[in-house]
């Protein structure tokens, strides 16, 4: 057989392995295990299966961080998160600052203002109640930092030995706002109510672009996100954009790894935990939803790839990524090398990535590095038109390699 | 990252490769095993074969711990398991190993107490803190991980830790090798040794493979640049008529190996008469099992284990993709059936296994990967 044959079989086979794995999973399990909380394909054949087969509805069907909803003539963002990382404290934060921030987050990258928060917390027997309170003020600390009100929350206790120590879960609600920025720069404007229920001056226009009704299946590969008005969602990315992160990724995964001491490793190295709302008001700013800024999100579980390989599926373009362009803290390559896991994968508390027109790169990464939280930002890739659907990484090395979904957890309980 | 970046370097790896493109004969086909698991990885990894030649094929050898492990014993394991009061430890790649009934993982969901190590001492920890409970150490891997098994076996011996045993799953690279090169079907030229199994046995033992079998073998380090200059210089002895064992990995391995790690397996360990791997069948001699001196630690005997044996299923060729009679891609359920979420067959479980690797990073034919990322042809 020539190598010419060979190739074409090659690609063959490839092509029906692309259409294999674009099939949504099935759910086939009998019981939970730990790749159901992985936040890969066993969780999406999870959530489909149960979740999405119950609750089913227009809102949640669009699967993104958070959901867009309306409600008294105001679009909103619903969100929420829980939070069972172990240790409960680690450098650089502990579980409360992380429930605000990444429920924030959540909100911040869905193009919304976080505005409430509500907690609810699982508390076990015998917590110190010193811990709970350095977990509330934490919480408290950063709900100030990120400009929202924690309006309403829950306790429960349960027996010794039936929680650890304690989990948080969090509701965010912010305020969706279309269309471009305002010339103040104020992409959300200034007459936002602060208080009560949040109504918008304007009046609800239809729902945006790659809106679907329910049963409709989107026009990608993937079942993509709504956009908001300004053309902001995965779906949104085309060939020829750029791809920025807004700063040093793996920090928070490997600082929790190395604080449970497992390892007996120590390494410099803190959370990077933090309210990316301000950010992302920056950069779309300097960037227009849908003309600049395409899409964000926040980089949690499964890391920068996972975030690559969904945007590659819902828009159905591929990513390509510099490694060498990969900001990555020695600390974190270190000790990422020595534990066999590679980065890109690893789960950040406080980075986002972006997609952006080419013309808007500049001005995009200029906005970003002027806050401290993006100070480190940096283009790490590009938008092609093929292949679709995959994300391609230049090595350092020289050499070129798929980055792909990751299966299994290798940090679970990372946030 | 000191002792990393100046292995990873693009200019020294295009140096290699272009020594590489003027060491190789025109029209001629090369077919190179690397053995190890390890070397696999790194080869998708860093994307090392855009530097290759087309006619210099990487063939992915049985060097993947994880991958030779027959279902039986993952099935065995699993009875252990279950014994009332067990915990059972492994390491992390061994939990979605697939056994007739399940992996780990899907075990632990059922009940059993499975838990991941990152070394076996973990495991003495573990029975330290759990002293009604009986600790079993799923011991797996060549020659690299076999002292550390030995030491810890050693050491619970010494202090007395009457709660921990060992399910002995090691095996030895060279039955292996001569079992591929004993094969009708292989067309091998030359072999990558195995750094990390030298490190321990050193690079006499390989002498076989030159003077008995005719191919020469280049022990390589783990970098993607030690790999490479591996690679030229097997060609180099293809070219020149030479067929000889080389350490390219002198900054660590020894030609003897280290004599204190290979004591502490002989003190310990004893040589099976057989033993089953996954795809290449029952092998004379190719695995260790606890000495009668240190029974007491022993697993199999500690514990009634039924010894199962199951066929491989009849749809996997994990065993023709280990003798590198076949790519990954050619394998019938490759990508479709067996994939990393649900794979049927052991290569596609571990981050070592050549169609893990394959399937992670190198999915998708290599001359549209240069052209989608932009790389011209010149740069090889």
């Amino acid at each position: 057989m020539t190598r010419l044959d060979e190739a074409a079989r090659e690609r063959r086979v490839l092509d029906r392995i692309e259409t294999a794995r674009r099939r949504r999973p099935k759910l086939r399990d009998r019981h939970i295990t730990m790749a159901h909380g992985a936040g890969g394909k066993a969780t999406a054949a999870l959530v489909d299966a149960v979740f999405l087969e119950a609750f089913r509805n227009p809102a949640l069907e669009a699967l993104d961080d958070g959901a867009r909803v309306e409600a008294g003539g105001a679009r909103l963002v619903l969100t929420t998160d829980s939070y069972v990382v172990t240790p409960l404290f680690f450098p650089g934060g502990c579980i409360g600052d992380l429930a605000v921030n990444g429920t924030v987050n959540d909100l911040a990258v869905c193009g919304a203002r976080p505005l409430y928060l509500s907690c609810g917390f699982v508390l076990e027997e015998g917590l110190p109640l010193d811990d709970l309170r350095r977990i509330v003020a934490a919480m408290a600390e950063a709900a100030r930092t990120a400009g929202v009100t924690l309006v309403t929350g829950d306790t429960k206790v349960v027996p010794r030995g039936r929680a650890d120590g304690c989990y948080v879960n969090t509701t965010g609600l912010g305020l969706l706002r279309d269309g471009p920025p305002d010339p103040a720069g104020d992409v959300f404007g200034d007459d936002l109510p602060m208080d009560g229920v949040v109504v918008a001056d304007d009046p609800v226009g239809p729902w945006p672009v790659g809106y679907r009704p329910p049963g409709a299946r989107p026009a990608g590969p993937h079942p993509a996100g709504p956009t908001t008005a300004g053309g902001l969602g995965m779906a949104q990315a085309r060939p020829g954009d750029v791809v920025l992160v807004s700063g040093p990724i793996g920090d928070h995964g490997v600082t929790i790894m190395l604080a449970r001491g497992e390892l007996d490793l120590e390494a410099d190295l803190v959370s990077d935990t933090a309210p990316l709302a301000g950010l992302v008001e920056r950069l779309l700013a300097a960037a227009a939803p849908g003309g600049g800024v395409r899409a964000m999100r926040d980089a949690t579980r499964g890391g920068v790839a996972t975030v690559l390989n969904e945007l590659a599926m819902a828009a159905g373009v591929g990513v390509v990524v510099d490694e060498d362009a990969l900001p990555v803290r020695d600390a974190v390559r270190g000790a990422a090398e020595l534990l066999g896991i590679d980065p890109l994968y690893v789960a950040c508390e406080g980075r986002l990535v972006a997609v952006v027109a080419p013309e808007a790169a500049d001005a995009a990464l200029g906005a970003l590095r002027a806050d401290p939280l993006g100070a480190g930002a940096a283009v790490i890739g590009r938008i092609v038109d093929d292949p679709p659907g995959l994300v391609l990484l230049n090595t350092g090395f020289g050499g070129t390699r798929i980055v792909d979904l990751l299966v299994g957890d290798p940090l679970p309980r990372i946030c | 990252m000191r002792f990393v970046d100046e292995y990873r370097d693009a200019d020294a790896a295009r140096q290699v490769a272009a020594g590489i493109a003027a060491t190789v004969t025109p029209g001629r086909q090369y077919r190179l095993m690397e053995v190890c698991g390890g070397h696999t990885h790194t080869i998708y990894k860093h994307g090392l074969e855009d530097y290759l030649p087309e006619t210099v094929t990487l063939v992915h050898g049985p060097g993947c711990p994880v991958c030779v492990i027959p279902m039986g014993r993952v099935d065995d394991a699993m009875h252990i398991a279950r014994q009332p009061d067990v915990i059972m430890t492994s390491f992390g790649d061994l939990m979605r190993v697939p056994g007739s009934h399940g992996s780990f993982l899907d075990a632990n969901a059922e009940g059993t107490d499975i838990r991941m190590v990152y070394s076996p001492l973990d495991s003495l920890r573990i029975a330290k803190a759990n002293p009604d409970r009986q600790i079993v150490f799923m011991a797996i891997g060549f020659e690299t991980t076999t002292p550390s098994t030995a030491l810890t076996v050693r050491r619970a011996a010494a202090e007395g830790i009457e709660n921990f045993s060992v399910f002995c799953n090691h095996v030895l690279v060279n039955p292996a090798i001569r079992a591929i090169l004993d094969d009708p079907d292989q067309r091998l030229d030359g072999f990558i040794g195995p750094g990390h199994v030298s490190c321990v046995i050193g690079c006499e033992p390989y002498r076989f493979i030159a003077e008995q079998y005719g191919r020469p073998i280049v022990v390589s380090g783990f970098e993607p640049l030690d790999i490479l200059r591996s690679i030229h210089l097997v060609l180099r002895q293809l070219a020149e008529g030479r067929c000889e064992v080389e350490n390219q990995y002198t900054r660590v391995v020894p030609w003897h190996g280290n004599p204190r790690a290979l004591a502490a397996i002989d003190e310990v360990m004893t040589v099976r008469p057989t033993f089953e791997w996954r795809g290449l069948g029952t092998i004379a001699g190719s695995a260790m099992r606890m000495r009668d001196e240190y029974a007491a630690f022993d697993a199999e005997r500690r514990f009634d284990v039924p010894g199962i044996r199951v066929a491989d299923p009849k749809a996997c060729q994990c065993g023709e993709v280990l003798k590198g009679v076949l790519k990954p891609w050619e394998c019938k359920v490759f990508g479709t059936a067996c994939t990393p979420e649900t794979p049927i067959g052991t290569c596609m479980v571990s981050a070592e296994g050549a169609c893990a690797a394959y399937y992670n990073y190198g999915r998708f034919t290599r001359s549209r990967v240069r052209e989608a990322a932009g790389l011209e042809m010149s740069r090889r």
